[in-house]
């Protein structure tokens, strides 16, 4: 079953098409890999299908929901949770506080959502740095507390804004074990990600973007293959 | 692995230290005591207006600390609590203890239809909006009839006592009772919601709207909430302050410095802190009335000045107020044992 379904959706800025015309859907429990080189417009998706951008046309559906310009609280109430590129902790509340705040959406009793936010923080394997601050916590920390608390809220899709970008090398492989885990719960997941040998690993299918538009989409030997792909990224990560 | 998920959530949700418990129950005793020896009738003055204006830089504390949101015509929901009791007794003879209800939902009102068009405005925005909002309600009764205009509302004196009319002349204590237990009941009530599941998602809108609103949080309800919550706070301080002096003017009770002492104070004390107000109006309120005393009635610049100068240095050094000197695991959430 299609958890979700994009169709010709595009938003400017001024004169700038920063999505144009993009048209994919994914299965529901599966990965969508999305990549494509800087100012492809991968994060601009993201804040259309969330809501946090208004677009301009096309069709988003959920399930059999249209959620195309609806406000993002209520798509993330429908069940739609994401991280954000630049991480967005609430800082000055520790790590528990940040999880139980979306583990209210689920649980209204405190101790409950207390505990249901303790069991997510152990999934994300930070259980020892419960009572450390936002602030104090390291970027590779900082991505797990903003999947924990995006996972608080129970959702059924969930995007992820570059999940290993910014961390060392030594913290990638656990990042991508977390993904991978994440996926047995049967959550759908969407990620952008950069580094092409996990999108590889993890992705069931993988969209490629470039300047706004969508250049492949398909599963990831597709992709490894077509030759817009190589030319608009491959091409260029390799020389890199 | 499960046995340390086991042992968090066996863990006590806040911090019961049962000696700040008996402390604070000691220090309530003490304050309701205090006035059985024979306290004069300055010092029921100062601990009234330390009362007061706790409960104004609570009311203040509620939507500036909880949810971010700087206003500055805070005074406006003082102003509408004070004519709202003084109004309705004198034209219609209600007692106080009602019409104290019909100014907060007065207030609460306003803070609706203020908060719709203006909390969808961020930071500066907003502040700038209930400034010029705070002034222009003082403008409007100054010149509004009806209420007594510029020079106010002279409420009508009872020949005696009376708790029906909530006036007292012989005698400060029964305000000072009065002020105090407003003064605890809303602190309590603060220190709820500050643990509930609505003070989380207003600390949430405070830190960051937009990851709020990825949790399904409604960013700008929940400002409307928080506003609203904290003008029903300061509608009553009014009220009880138009029964304390029994005569009002817009120059007083919509002064433009209602709204700055409230967040001085909160800033003093502790912005975002249930206890911030507390201490922030025990150390400015008596510097502001001994600074009277001993400068006369040109004091009332002096102790701004003062406030200025308090007010750099904590910026500066102690950013999160007097509050910060005291270990947070004491009072609040603790941190890693």
């Amino acid at each position: 079953m299609k958890i979700l379904t994009v169709e010709n959706l595009s938003k400017s800025f001024g004169g700038i098409h920063a999505n144009r015309d993009i048209s994919f859907d994914v299965e529901e429990g599966s990965i969508l890999g999305v990549i494509g080189p800087n100012g492809a417009g991968k994060s601009t998706l993201f804040d259309l299908i969330t809501g946090f951008t208004k677009p301009d046309t096309g069709k988003v559906r959920f399930f059999d929901k249209n959620i195309f310009g609806i406000s993002p609280d209520k798509i993330s109430n429908l069940g739609v949770g994401r991280t954000f590129q630049k991480l967005k902790p609430f800082a000055d509340q520790t790590l528990l506080e940040n999880v139980m705040i979306g583990a209210f959406v689920k649980e209204k009793d405190i101790k409950r959502a207390r505990d249901r936010a303790l069991e997510i923080i152990d999934f994300v394997d930070l259980i020892e740095k419960r009572h450390h601050f936002a602030k104090e916590l390291s970027t590779g920390q900082r991505k797990r507390l903003e999947m924990a608390r995006a996972m608080a809220i129970d959702p059924k899709l969930l995007l992820m804004d570059e999940v290993t970008g910014g961390v060392d090398q030594k913290t990638i492989p656990g990042l991508v074990e977390l993904v991978k885990k994440l996926k047995k719960t049967g959550v759908t997941i969407i990620t952008i990600e950069h580094n092409i040998n996990i999108i590889m690993e993890i992705s069931d299918n993988v969209l490629a973007l470039d300047q706004g538009k969508r250049i492949a989409f398909g599963e990831p030997k597709e992709i490894q293959n077509n030759k817009l792909v190589i030319d608009a990224y491959l091409g260029t990560f390799d020389a890199a | 692995m499960d046995s340390r998920l086991e042992f968090a959530k066996s863990e006590p949700i806040w911090n019961t230290n049962n000696r700040v418990f008996s402390i604070i129950a000691g220090l309530i005793i003490l304050l309701f005591a205090l006035p059985l020896f024979g306290m004069n009738s300055f010092y029921l003055h100062l601990f009234i207006m330390i009362f007061m204006h706790a409960v104004m830089a609570q009311s203040w504390n509620v939507i500036a600390g909880f949810s971010g949101q700087i206003s500055l015509g805070h005074g406006a929901f003082f102003g509408i609590g004070a004519y709202a009791t003084s109004f309705f007794y004198m034209e219609y003879g209600i007692t106080p203890w009602i019409s104290i209800f019909f100014g907060m939902f007065v207030s609460a009102i306003f803070a609706v239809l203020i908060g719709i068009p203006m909390l969808r405005l961020s930071g500066h925005y907003f502040a700038i909006a209930t400034l010029l909002i705070g002034i222009s309600f003082q403008v409007v009764f100054q010149r509004w009839d009806l209420v007594g205009a510029a020079s106010g509302l002279w409420v009508t004196m009872t020949p005696e006592d009376s708790w029906f009319a909530l006036q007292f002349h012989s005698s400060k204590v029964p305000y000072y009772y009065v002020f105090l237990v407003f003064f605890l009941i809303t602190f309590f009530l603060v220190w709820l919601l500050s643990r509930s599941k609505l003070g989380y998602r207003l600390r949430a809108v405070r830190d960051d709207p937009q990851a709020a609103l990825s949790l399904c949080i409604n960013v700008s309800n929940y400002k409307i909430i928080a506003y609203v919550i904290s003008a029903m706070i300061m509608a009553p301080m009014g009220s009880l302050f138009a029964q304390y002096i029994l005569i009002i003017d817009p120059d007083r009770v919509f002064n433009i410095e209602i709204s700055i002492i409230v967040l001085l104070i909160t800033v003093l004390g502790g912005i975002g802190n249930v206890w911030g107000p507390i201490i922030g109006a025990s150390i400015l309120v008596p510097i502001s009335e001994y600074s009277r005393i001993y400068l006369g009635g040109t004091g009332g610049a002096v102790d701004l000045i003062f406030y200025g100068l308090i007010l750099m240095i904590i910026c500066i050094f102690r950013p999160n107020g007097l509050i910060s000197f005291i270990p947070k695991d004491i009072l609040e959430r603790k941190k890693q044992r």
